[in-house]
């Protein structure tokens, strides 16, 4: 392992993932491509949770752990975004995200 | 881990995260999705977590891309492309987008980490299984624990809001 | 020392008895609510009159004198180290004679109305109201406390409301017990703000404490003065018109008369016989206070009260109304404790007049109950209230016929019969003191014979007029105690009241004076005998002379228009000058402000309703141009 990667280009890559995966956020209808920005947005913060562990406290797993507890709150994320998704589906047989404005004023 | 490593697997994720959140056929988006976190995958190995690049792999890129390709076939219709975006919409987003990645990465490249100075922990299998059961100092059994009944919370509640209400025929 | 512990009973059962008959009244039969609380104030008079005995004949006196009694006294709010407000039972020979006074009036009072009020929807209510009243009037006047009796004072004023509004359908009897609970509430403020003065500069609140000639209370209190009189001179003032509303006293009489809307027996109990009298016995009981820190408080109450006994009996003279004549002789009464209290002196025969007001006080209380009980049973024969709807009813009802005519008898104040001897004690002590006075109460009394025999001889004798039905005699139980009423009236004179109450509890010896007694009896002789004259057969005569007043006449008729300047003050002056603009500031300023608020609060949310798209991606839009902002500012400008 060389020095020559540092911990700010890990930083640099997970931040324009994090905000590749806002954009998304944003600009996506379908729900569940918004689902896949949300985990993009997370996969990136797990990175920075993994360098962070790697480059400042190495004697510690904090940073490991919280990026494996950070994939767990995803998937229970994701299970139930899905059913979410998929009532909604039966209920408007769309899942436009547009669409679903019920609770509007 | 060499600079070329890092700017190929770098800029594979990078590549396919754009592509995730831009192409128009909804199925491909969550293949590429798999590809951008086989990447992260890549970066875990490299830093050799080799425990978590695992679990990456098994339930990031296996178990929940599965579920979401599942879900994708269970609500859209494969054929068709997502309708194209308003162009006001893309122009508003990219401008907050790259504005805060702009503000996020010169604040990061201003500042000046620490060297890393104590001695490094090995994270081998026997380390993180005493860890993560460990109820001493950095021990994380507690939020081990919590996830665990988040985890079954969060199955009884998708189950719950999935199923067929009993009132619909 | 004899134990007096038992006292309480006399007080708390007939709370029981009201919240019993009044939680579960209507799921006996009416009787039977009527039948516990009668058997309940049964039980009090007995006590009362045991404690009479005991306090009077086994305790007896000590060194020469009947003493207070602090039965029990129990602490219940305590403000510093002077002033707390205690609950407990205080006797002495005024609270004692209230006892037995009001237990005896109302014990009959009880009884009557099973007869008066059979077949009454509110039967039950009635009954429970009436132990309330009767409680809270023995509370009163067992309180060892002055704010133990404003407290009870006001839920005398409470039942005495409840009791006017029985008939709640009636609308006059609604807004006459509006009018007697807001006037005399309104007196009461000013009792209320005489309490907090005097015990601003006196002290206490605790009667022992303020009624003690040699205590700290009447020694140090005369050191403040406000606009010429002492702080507590204003303070008893104020405290004398909280006792005027009470007891009717010129100008706070108006509720009195409107109050005879309710039934008679209430009439009898509260506006003839206990609560009107609440003022006099208040004033009774801060005597010595009065009297050594403030004559001038003193001069105030027999002034009001002498004129206000001449007014009444003007004003009775002229009534058609069996039960506003007996009203207004009731001011007219209440009028001669009051003076009687004015003129008098502290200790022996110095305090004659607050011996005979007392005395008259039991007297009157005798013989009104039995006069209001006697119209309850004119009027439950003949369903009318209008004397020129009665006459000639000697011959159907006997028993009233001779009851009334001794009552009238009584408050005349023919011998032998009790108000002779109170109204004698009374002028007595006023001719010692004020001649004017006396030739005031001089006048009344001769007016008091005329209006009661002009009463008298329109309902027994005159011609005798149709009625619906033949009159009737009273059921039994309202004649027994009319009878009984009848025999303590013709008696209670005998009782040598000087022995038992005076101003300082060391007793004396009371003569009839000839030379005030002889005229006195001959101007009443001479009353009767004009209503005699006037009103024995029907004539022209009255009328004659009713013409010939004129206006005099007429403005007595109409309560010498009081009542109308009450309307034109409140109206007129209140309403037009004080309540319409208050009420345009509260209708244009107040609320239209509120109001602004409000539509300003609605315009607004009307506009940024839309804000709240659901849309998500609006909402995440937001969100992350908001943390970018956020960020900025605290990374970039306050770091910096």
């Amino acid at each position: 392992m060389t020095e020559v990667v540092g911990i700010q280009h890990f930083m640099v890559l997970s931040t324009l993932m994090f905000f590749i995966g806002v954009y998304g956020f944003l600009t996506r209808k379908n729900l569940i491509t918004i689902l896949l920005s949300i985990e993009l947005i997370l996969n990136s913060v797990n990175i920075n949770f993994v360098a962070f562990n790697k480059y400042l406290y190495p004697e510690n797993l904090g940073g490991h752990f919280f990026a494996m507890f950070v994939i767990a709150v995803a998937a229970t994320e994701v299970a139930v975004a899905i059913a979410i998704i998929i009532s909604l589906y039966r209920k408007l047989k769309m899942i436009d995200v547009e669409n679903v404005n019920e609770m509007k004023y | 881990m060499s600079e070329t490593v890092f700017y190929i697997l770098a800029s594979f994720i990078l590549i396919f995260s754009v592509l995730t959140v831009t192409s128009r056929k909804i199925l491909r988006t969550a293949v590429y999705l798999l590809f951008v976190l086989l990447g992260t995958c890549g970066f875990y190995f490299a830093m050799e977590f080799n425990f978590l690049a695992a679990v990456q792999l098994t339930v990031y890129a296996g178990g929940i891309v599965v579920i979401i390709i599942f879900s994708i076939m269970l609500t859209s219709d494969l054929q068709d492309k997502l309708p194209a975006v308003k162009f006001k919409k893309i122009f508003f987003s990219l401008i907050a987008v790259l504005f805060g990645a702009a503000v996020c990465i010169t604040t990061i490249l201003s500042y000046e980490f620490p060297a890393m100075t104590t001695k490094v922990l090995d994270s081998s299998m026997r380390t993180i299984g005493l860890r993560l059961l460990g109820y001493q100092e950095n021990g994380f059994v507690l939020p081990f624990e919590v996830i665990s009944i988040l985890l079954l919370a969060a199955m009884i509640g998708s189950i719950i809001i999935a199923k067929k209400a009993d009132t619909e025929n | 020392m004899e134990n007096f512990y038992y006292t309480l009973i006399i007080p708390v059962i007939l709370f029981f008895t009201f919240v019993f008959t009044g939680l579960l009244g209507r799921k006996f039969k009416p009787l039977f609510s009527g039948m516990v609380c009668t058997a309940s104030i049964f039980i009090s008079t007995a006590l009362s009159w045991y404690t009479a005995y005991q306090y009077f004949f086994v305790q007896g006196k000590v060194d020469g004198a009947y003493k207070l009694i602090n039965v029990f006294n129990l602490e219940w709010l305590r403000f510093n180290e002077t002033l707390s407000i205690d609950i407990g039972i205080l006797l002495d020979p005024i609270s004692v004679m209230m006892l037995v006074v009001i237990t005896t009036v109302s014990l009959m009072v009880h009884l009557y109305s099973l007869g008066y009020m059979k077949g009454d929807p509110g039967f039950s209510r009635y009954y429970a109201f009436l132990s309330l009243f009767t409680f809270s009037m023995l509370g009163l006047v067992l309180s060892v406390n002055i704010f133990m009796t404003y407290m009870f004072w006001e839920l005398v004023g409470v039942s005495s409301y409840l009791l006017i509004g029985h008939y709640y359908d009636k609308p006059s009897a609604v807004s006459a017990s509006k009018k007697a609970f807001i006037v005399t509430r309104f007196a009461d403020l000013g009792f209320l703000i005489g309490i907090l003065l005097l015990s601003a500069y006196a002290g206490s609140f605790d009667f022992n404490e303020l009624t003690n000639p040699q205590g700290s209370a009447i020694l140090q209190s005369a050191s403040v003065t406000f606009m010429g009189l002492s702080a507590v001179t204003w303070a008893l003032i104020l405290i004398f018109i909280g006792c005027a509303g009470k007891s009717a006293m010129f100008p706070l009489h108006i509720w009195l008369p409107d109050a005879m809307e309710g039934p008679t027996p209430v009439s009898a109990l509260i506006h003839a016989a206990t609560m009107v009298v609440a003022g006099v016995y208040l004033i009774a009981r801060l005597f010595p206070l009065y009297i050594f820190t403030s004559p001038q408080a003193l001069e105030v109450v027999a002034y009001v009260g002498a004129f206000t006994s001449l007014f009444a009996a003007v004003i009775a003279c002229t009534q058609t109304d069996i039960k506003r004549v007996l009203a207004f002789s009731t001011i007219s009464q209440i009028g001669y404790m009051m003076v009687a209290l004015g003129v008098s002196g502290y200790g022996g025969e110095e305090g004659l007049g607050y011996m005979a007001s007392m005395f008259h006080l039991f007297t009157h209380a005798m013989f009104k109950a039995l006069l209001f009980l006697g119209a309850g049973s004119i009027i439950h024969a003949i369903h009318t209230n209008e004397i020129c709807d009665m006459g000639n009813l000697r011959k159907y009802m006997p028993v009233t016929h001779i009851t009334f005519l001794i009552a009238c008898l009584a408050i005349a104040g023919i011998p032998p019969l009790s108000g002779f001897f109170s109204k004698d004690e009374i002028l007595v002590a006023v001719i010692e003191k004020n001649f004017f006075l006396f030739i005031v109460q001089y006048i009344v009394a001769g007016l008091t014979a005329f209006y009661m025999f002009r009463l008298y001889f329109i309902v027994f004798w005159n011609k005798e007029k149709k009625y619906e039905h033949e009159p009737h005699e009273s059921p039994s139980i309202m004649l027994i105690t009319l009878v009984f009423l009848a025999v303590c009236s013709a008696v209670a004179g005998f009782i040598p009241f000087s022995e038992f109450v005076t101003s300082d509890g060391l007793p004396f010896v009371t003569h009839i004076h000839m030379k005030v007694a002889v005229p006195t009896v001959t101007l009443a002789v001479i009353g009767i005998l004009t209503a005699f004259f006037l009103y024995k057969k029907e004539s022209t005569s009255p009328d004659k002379i009713k013409n010939s007043l004129g206006l005099i006449y007429r403005s007595a008729y109409r309560k010498f228009y009081i009542d109308e300047v009450y309307m034109f003050v409140t109206k007129k002056i209140i309403f037009n000058m004080i309540s319409v603009p208050i009420a345009w500031f509260d209708r244009n300023v107040i609320d239209s402000s509120m109001n602004g608020i409000a539509a300003a609060t609605n315009f607004i949310s009307e506009k940024i309703k839309y804000l709240q798209s659901g849309q998500l991606q609006q909402y995440a839009f937001v969100m992350v141009a908001g943390m970018i902002l956020i960020f900025l500012l605290t990374v970039y400008l306050i770091t910096l």
